[in-house]
């Protein structure tokens, strides 16, 4: 199991630039496609976002595609709510997300760069596109034949779902697309497409400079290296922390709560949420509960009951009603408790959406309904009386 | 509304006749006016050669391009999980008494629209709120009577 990792602060996405802000970028063009995708290979990188997928596959598979045109995508759509990781990467380190834009560019011959920006982060438009200007300014002195442009989003979470972007980008509903076909075959104008989170292309750009085997060494064997976690909630040290993966969340609440934690939404409100009997033996991983990094800690004076409601309710809103699972599904569960609590219908009705959550997990056509069924059970589960009561 | 069709033609020219300039050209005269009228979205699917419920399909499917008349500044308090447990119900009691609106309307003034928001990516200084673009994080009705009567004080 747990290689006896402790809580262990990273400082890698964060870190000062060397001398300037193009070091990363100058010393990643010289090396050649086949060294960047081995890099990222044997450095296990899997998707920051929060799906994992290995990011050097994804190169890999973007670079084999022939096509007259291929895109890199970033996606800046943070809304997992309890997260709030990438805003802080693109304020403090653009160049090094622009930079791991730039190396999956060279890999897979794409001429063009996107950043899909949420709109929530309007705030700081002006700032990363004088970045964005000052990099691609860089690019076309050392002749490299890629652009970057910025995309702003208008306010949807289901946006931040790869296909539903590229739907966004091209001037309509964020609707999900069925996949297959995936985007590294048809993605952004339905041309080969290479979409990663903001901060798996930052934490490319640290792989690239010092090495994947040695980024490998941090972590377990199935959850390799570091990664930034967004914490909130009950805790007296809200904020951004890069941590190495493979701890226990029972370490993690020992460092990150107040005393007194009952339960921690491990990836934000589609994640599980975990309760302290379980906390000893759940590892923050792949192996164990996976996490695009919100942790969100609830200690003994909080009402999961509430918190399931905020939930759900963020749910029904979010969802982009295309298909009818998680249309109907979330309005339905959202109803359901509520029922429940006022004892309209009776406590075993809750066994009754919890199937209908697993129902959602099955049919759901992406990423937002399959998982409203996390939550729902570990509530159910765990919790049972404080949605009775 | 002359001077929106002018301003229509305008981001259709900068951003080109095509499908993807859609957000961009929606997003261009929300952020003059705060709000797109039933004869902006009209005029924006002629201008872009397409139907009006091509438009309108997708400026109602996004929170931030509102279709129904808003005020110059539209407050969005955060509403979800990290937010609420950090009280935003007292900062949206506080705004609603200060502004005499309950959430979801305007002031007779057309000044200020008072909305709920999901996560905006500001949990580890909740309460949060945006006042059009600009984020205000860690409030107290204290602080957001403050901010409040500083736009109060603002000449249109």
């Amino acid at each position: 199991m747990n290689d006896g990792i402790k809580i262990n602060r990273i400082d890698s996405i964060f870190k000062d630039y060397v001398d300037n802000k193009f070091d990363y970028l100058k010393k990643i063009m010289t090396m050649s496609n086949e060294e960047i995708i081995k890099n990222l290979t044997e450095s296990g990188l899997k998707g920051r976002g929060g799906a994992g997928f290995p990011t050097g596959s994804k190169w890999k598979f973007a670079a084999e595609q022939s096509s007259d045109e291929k895109f890199v995508v970033c996606n800046a759509d943070e809304g997992e709510p309890g997260t709030f990781k990438d805003k802080e990467i693109l304020l403090k380190v653009p160049h090094k997300v622009l930079t791991g834009m730039t190396a999956c560019s060279k890999v897979t011959g794409a001429k063009k760069g996107y950043i899909y920006l949420r709109w929530e982060y309007k705030f700081m438009k002006n700032d990363l596109q004088k970045s964005v200007d000052e990099f691609n300014e860089e690019l076309e002195k050392m002749k490299i034949d890629f652009k970057i442009y910025i995309v702003l989003g208008a306010g949807a979470y289901v946006c931040g779902e790869e296909s539903a972007l590229f739907d966004s980008m091209e001037g309509m509903r964020g609707e999900p697309r069925n996949k297959p076909p995936f985007p590294t075959e048809s993605g952004f104008m339905g041309k080969p497409t290479v979409i990663n989170n903001v901060e798996t292309f930052a934490t490319s750009t640290m792989i690239l400079s010092f090495g994947g085997v040695n980024y490998a060494k941090l972590g377990t064997d199935v959850s390799h290296g570091s990664k930034l976690f967004s914490i909130s909630g009950d805790t007296a040290i809200p904020g951004i922390y890069e941590l190495e993966l493979g701890m226990t969340l029972h370490d993690f609440v020992e460092k990150f709560g107040d005393g007194d934690t009952k339960a921690v939404s491990v990836g934000g409100v589609s994640g599980a949420l975990v309760p302290r009997k379980k906390f000893k033996d759940t590892i923050i991983g792949w192996e164990g509960v996976p996490t695009g990094g919100a942790m969100i800690l609830f200690n003994s004076t909080r009402s999961i009951y509430r918190i399931l409601h905020n939930y759900l309710e963020f749910f029904e809103e979010e969802s982009c009603g295309q298909c009818t699972p998680c249309r109907i599904g979330c309005q339905q569960l959202k109803k359901g408790i509520e029922a429940v609590k006022k004892g309209e219908e009776d406590p075993s009705y809750l066994d009754t959406l919890a199937s209908l959550s697993k129902v959602m997990n099955v049919s759901a056509k992406c990423g937002l309904g399959q998982s409203v069924m996390n939550p729902v059970l570990s509530a159910v589960n765990n919790f049972r009386e404080e949605l009775i009561y | 509304m002359a001077t929106n069709e002018i301003l229509i033609k305008e981001l259709a020219d900068q951003y080109g006749r095509k499908r993807t300039s859609l957000l961009p050209v929606l997003q261009g005269v929300a952020d003059k006016n705060n709000f797109l009228t039933e004869e902006d979205l009209t005029t924006i699917g002629r201008e872009l050669h397409l139907s009006g419920a091509q438009v309108f399909g997708t400026a109602t499917f996004y929170s931030f391009l509102n279709v129904v008349p808003r005020g110059k500044y539209v407050i969005r308090v955060c509403k979800t999980i990290s937010c609420d447990m950090k009280n935003k119900d007292d900062v949206v009691r506080e705004i609603e008494n200060m502004l005499k609106i309950k959430t979801g309307e305007t002031t007779e003034d057309k000044k200020f629209t008072l909305l709920y928001t999901n996560c905006m990516g500001w949990c580890d200084k909740g309460p949060s709120m945006l006042i059009n673009e600009m984020p205000y994080s860690d409030l107290t009705p204290d602080k957001v009577h403050g901010i409040i009567k500083q736009y109060s004080d603002t000449a249109d």
